[in-house]
């Protein structure tokens, strides 16, 4: 499997999921 | 009006810093590649890449200590901020994300791009693989750059729900 990082838009991608991932994470388990 | 002047320098300095990284990913790394084809990279790995990696490695302590300083003096804490506390859990995850960026620049990026500039000396498979290391550490930093800048700023304005 290609490593997402060796591109600029798989780069993009993988910082917005883990911003969603994170957001979900901090709603749900952080009040 | 300290604390103005300390997130203001925060701020400040956190655009040097991720600016320059986004020049590395977007501009210099490329645009070295294409040098490199023509034989006109020595411009750039003598004269460019050590004052950008400068500019780069000091801007991320700056960042990094004038956040800190905010956290505690301001009424967030630097301990609620990093344990996750209540109302400190946005702007802490991205002081965590902060810490982590901070830890690739000079325990990963800084040392393996000595190799690859020359500064310290190294064979040409040890430059190879420092190459590769300081290219992934530079782009796990700007992947993580996305939700640094989302939870710093969504800190002081809070986190609302969307789902």
């Amino acid at each position: 499997m290609k490593n997402p990082l060796d591109s600029i838009s798989g780069t993009i991608v993988s910082g917005l999921v883990l911003t969603v991932i994170l957001y979900v994470f901090a709603i749900n388990f952080l009040r | 009006m300290e604390l103005i002047l300390i997130r203001s320098l925060h701020i400040v300095a956190g655009i040097a810093w991720i600016g320059l990284l986004y020049y590395f990913n977007l501009v210099q790394t490329p645009g070295l590649a294409a040098a490199k084809a023509d034989g006109t990279a020595a411009g750039i790995t003598k004269h460019i890449a050590p004052r950008a990696l400068l500019w780069f490695r000091w801007a991320a302590v700056v960042t990094w200590l004038a956040g800190a300083i905010y956290l505690e003096r301001g009424n967030i804490g630097f301990l609620n901020a990093f344990l996750l506390q209540g109302a400190a859990a946005p702007i802490g995850l991205g002081a965590w994300l902060g810490t982590i960026m901070l830890f690739n620049v000079w325990v990963v990026i800084w040392p393996a791009q000595k190799k690859v500039l020359g500064l310290v000396p190294a064979d040409d498979a040890e430059k190879a693989g420092a190459a590769r290391r300081a290219f992934l550490a530079s782009r796990t930093n700007t992947m993580l750059s996305i939700p640094l800048i989302f939870f710093m700023v969504a800190g002081p304005h809070g986190l609302p729900k969307v789902f």
